[in-house]
């Protein structure tokens, strides 16, 4: 990494304009551009077959959830993301062809999600997560492309971005790119199998999973990290948690049923998914098939362990702390998280051995306990139990003695939180 | 929170979990909003600005969730609960709500002065034709109990809640659909009419009868987007 010791704070700072840090583990890894891959007969875009394709592929990339504004019209733009350094408009893909891409081109299409650049060649964000849609093949960008092109056209005009200068100057975006950008098309690995291959392919491309289960760096002087290792997400303070099923991983001891079932119908019997994860499984995953979803759970089973990190939190709260927490635990949580935290199976998630329990930060476990809220409505789901909310009921130190209780009971055995951590996250961003 | 210890678990001599039955009802599934909104909706007492819901019009609670999905409504604790509700759900949680019959309990209001109130009155039930503010009761029904299935009533809401939601108006963090006719009598009200109408609101006898107006009962003196849908529109 020593290529990123003498970049400028701009430079590094603007790698959290991404969604995605996921780009940043790749550097290094030295992958040139690859040529995409077979040619593609493009023919016209308004057949059937092609636009169903494009639709479910559109789904799984979950294009729909940036690409619409709150209580706005689907896909056609508005919506800010969030960036530690300001907000940026997704833009409209509505087939308009004043306001959206109806006079675009499928090359011009292609150039956007292959190479992040938009018509006019200006660099785009990489908010946008093209840097994971680069993985994606050209047959599978034309149906995207055709199911687009098949919307109603809605009429609206780009909103202004949120960011002030330097970042607000897309040419600045050059040495970001030149850092942490790899374009390519996803190439097969002819020594795995064809499910481990798809599952590659859609975590890393169209899913764009990386995007939030991995860590990202404020200075950009990033350490090489293995995919899918877990991070925070900024501005929304969620954690991602590590999604490798092999010992000292998020997802360890997880079957291939347990990750379907998650991401099919929002819990499982290993925990159940909540804040902008449930975004994930509403809008797209929920709609995957079923061979989809063991490919994707198959790729998963494949990561490596990760390395021991070591906690930078307190390894236990200490005796009074704890017992306070015990007691709490079973006044207000036993009843539906059980005596031993093994939940009720298809009603309330198991706390013993869940990843958003044990997860370094501790976070995810504090904002579950003050905003409570429901499982993500889902058709195998469609009518979710929830949580009360606590952040009424108890205060900073109640919520962290419970939660460093839940992070050491039964099997689990993760680091105390305080409650000046708690107090942090009692403000919700909801966007 | 008595609910929640009917489904405690029970253990054998062995240690395993007996047969557990969480309630397959509804009532078990929105533990979160009852938390906040009170068991049945009623609220809660010791602080007005979790609203009641029970008894009011389906239409009207349906809507008001789907604003704090939409970003009409803003208070982010509820934007969270709602967000990932469906529609179907949305509909079935309102209706639960709307069948309660709690009675309606008395909640604090400051001391104000006799003049206060007569004005207070003089708004919800006249108006204040020289402001162009329209008398409460032309909309929300002549006891002010509300008119289904849109428009909610004013009586038994507390003093706090009252005020915050008119102040809400003023500040653009409430919204309604097009043309928003609320936003624009709460514009028109001076702050002190605001703590007059929600004083005199908030101090009025629960009568036994709370019922909404049948609908097509009120002709409104504004044009409010909930009362025409399709009309302006977000
Ligand atoms: C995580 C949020 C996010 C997701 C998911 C997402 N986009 Fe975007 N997209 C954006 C943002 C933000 C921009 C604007 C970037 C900019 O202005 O530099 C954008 C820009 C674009 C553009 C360029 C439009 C233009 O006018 O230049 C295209 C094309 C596009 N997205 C297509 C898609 C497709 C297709 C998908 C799904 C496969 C998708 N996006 C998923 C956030 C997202
Ligand atoms: C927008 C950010 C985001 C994206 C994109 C995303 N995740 Fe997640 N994911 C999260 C967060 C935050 C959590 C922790 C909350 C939870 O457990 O629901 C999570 C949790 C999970 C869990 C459950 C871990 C546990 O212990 O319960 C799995 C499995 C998972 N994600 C898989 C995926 C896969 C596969 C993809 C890509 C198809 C993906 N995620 C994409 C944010 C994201
Ligand atoms: C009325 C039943 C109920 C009670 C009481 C309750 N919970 Fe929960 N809890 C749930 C449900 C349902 C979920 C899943 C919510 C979701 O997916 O968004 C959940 C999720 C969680 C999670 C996130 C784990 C995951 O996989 O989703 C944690 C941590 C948690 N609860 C801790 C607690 C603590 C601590 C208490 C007591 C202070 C408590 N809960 C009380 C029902 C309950
Ligand atoms: C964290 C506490 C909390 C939770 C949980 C919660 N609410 Fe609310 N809710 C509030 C508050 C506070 C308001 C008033 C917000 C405002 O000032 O506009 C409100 C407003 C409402 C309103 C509008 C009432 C009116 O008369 O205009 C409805 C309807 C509602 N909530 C329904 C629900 C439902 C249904 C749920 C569960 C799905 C729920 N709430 C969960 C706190 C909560
Ligand atoms: C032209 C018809 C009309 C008039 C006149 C009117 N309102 Fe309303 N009001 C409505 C409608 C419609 C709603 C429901 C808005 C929504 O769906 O968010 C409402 C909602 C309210 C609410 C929110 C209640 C709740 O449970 O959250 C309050 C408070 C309120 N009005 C106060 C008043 C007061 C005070 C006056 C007199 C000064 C008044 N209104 C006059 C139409 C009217």
């Amino acid at each position: 990494m020593s290529r990123k010791a003498g970049v400028v704070g701009v430079v590094a700072v603007l790698a959290l304009l991404g969604l995605g840090a996921g780009r940043l583990l790749a550097l290094g890894a030295g992958f040139g551009s690859t040529a995409s891959a077979a040619p593609v007969v493009e023919g016209p875009l308004d057949r059937p077959g092609l636009i169903a394709r494009g639709r479910y592929l559109a789904t799984i990339g979950g294009c729909v959830a940036c690409h619409t504004a709150q209580g706005g019209k689907p896909y056609a733009g508005g919506r800010m993301l969030s960036t530690p350094f300001g907000a940026i408009p997704s833009s409209n893909i509505t087939p308009d062809p004043a306001t959206g891409i109806g006079r675009w081109h499928f090359d011009d299409f292609w150039r956007a999600m292959h190479t992040g650049k938009g018509r006019r060649g200006e660099r785009l964000y990489p908010a946008f997560p093209y840097t994971s849609y680069t993985k994606l093949r050209r047959d599978d960008v034309l149906a995207i492309f055709a199911y687009l092109r098949s919307l109603s056209p809605v009429n609206q005009p780009r909103k202004a971005l949120g960011l002030s200068f330097p970042y607000s100057v897309r040419s600045s975006l050059l040495a970001w790119r030149a850092l942490y950008f790899d374009e390519g098309v996803y190439q097969p690995d002819p020594g795995r199998s064809v499910a481990w291959n798809r599952g590659a392919y859609l975590v890393q491309g169209l899913g764009h999973c990386n995007e939030c289960h991995a860590p990202r760096n404020r200075f950009g002087a990033i350490p090489r990290h293995p995919r899918l290792s877990g991070g925070l997400i900024p501005v929304l303070d969620w954690y991602a948690p590590n999604l490798s099923a092999q010992p000292g991983g998020g997802l360890q001891g997880w079957s291939t049923q347990d990750i379907v079932d998650l991401l099919k119908t929002g819990r499982s019997a290993r925990g159940s998914v909540f804040g902008p994860m449930s975004d994930v499984v509403v809008r797209s995953t929920q709609y995957m098939r079923d061979d989809d979803l063991r490919a994707v759970a198959t790729y998963l089973h494949s990561l490596p362990s990760p390395p021991q990190a070591p906690s930078a939190l307190p390894a236990s709260a200490g005796q009074p702390r704890l017992k306070q927490g015990r007691e709490i635990y079973r006044q207000r949580c036993a009843s539906c998280h059980g005596k031993r935290g093994q939940g009720i199976a298809g009603v309330y998630p198991p706390l013993d051995g869940n990843a958003s329990v044990t997860e370094p930060t501790g976070i995810n476990a504090i904002r579950s306990v003050l905003l409570g809220g429901f499982a993500p409505v889902t058709q195998a789901n469609p009518r979710p139990y929830s949580m009360p909310p606590f952040a009424q009921q108890l205060d900073d130190a109640e919520v962290a003695a419970v939660v460093s209780y839940l992070r050491q009971a039964w099997s689990n055995n993760s680091g105390a939180v305080e409650a000046g951590d708690v107090a942090r996250y009692r403000q919700t961003p909801v966007d | 929170m008595g609910l929640w210890l009917a489904v405690a678990m029970f253990y054998t001599a062995t240690g395993r979990a007996a047969v557990t039955a969480v309630p397959d009802t509804l009532q078990q599934r929105i533990a979160a909003c009852t938390a906040c909104h009170g068991e049945h909706g009623e609220g809660r007492v010791k602080s007005g600005f979790f609203p009641r819901l029970a008894g009011k019009p389906v239409a009207y609670l349906v809507r008001q969730m789907q604003n704090f999905q939409n970003g009409l409504r803003k208070y982010a604790p509820m934007e969270y609960t709602v967000r990932q509700l469906s529609p179907a759900y949305m509909q079935e949680i309102a209706r639960y709500f709307a069948a309660q019959q709690v009675p309606y309990r008395r909640s604090p209001i400051p001391t104000v002065s006799a003049t206060t109130l007569r004005r207070g009155e003089q708004l919800a039930q006249h108006g204040d034709p020289g402001r162009r503010i329209p008398a409460c009761a032309s909309c929300h029904g002549r006891r002010l109990t509300g008119a289904q299935p849109s428009i909610p009533g004013l009586i038994g809401l507390p003093y706090d809640y009252i005020s915050s939601q008119l102040g809400a108006w003023r500040s653009g963090t409430r919204s309604a659909p097009a043309p928003d006719c609320m936003a624009e009598i709460a514009q028109r009200l001076r702050a002190s009419d605001i703590d007059a109408v929600a004083a005199w609101l908030a101090s009025r006898a629960r009568s036994t009868d709370m019922q909404a107006e049948p609908a097509g009962s009120m002709s409104p003196p504004m044009r409010c987007g909930v009362l025409n849908p399709g009309e302006g529109g977000r």
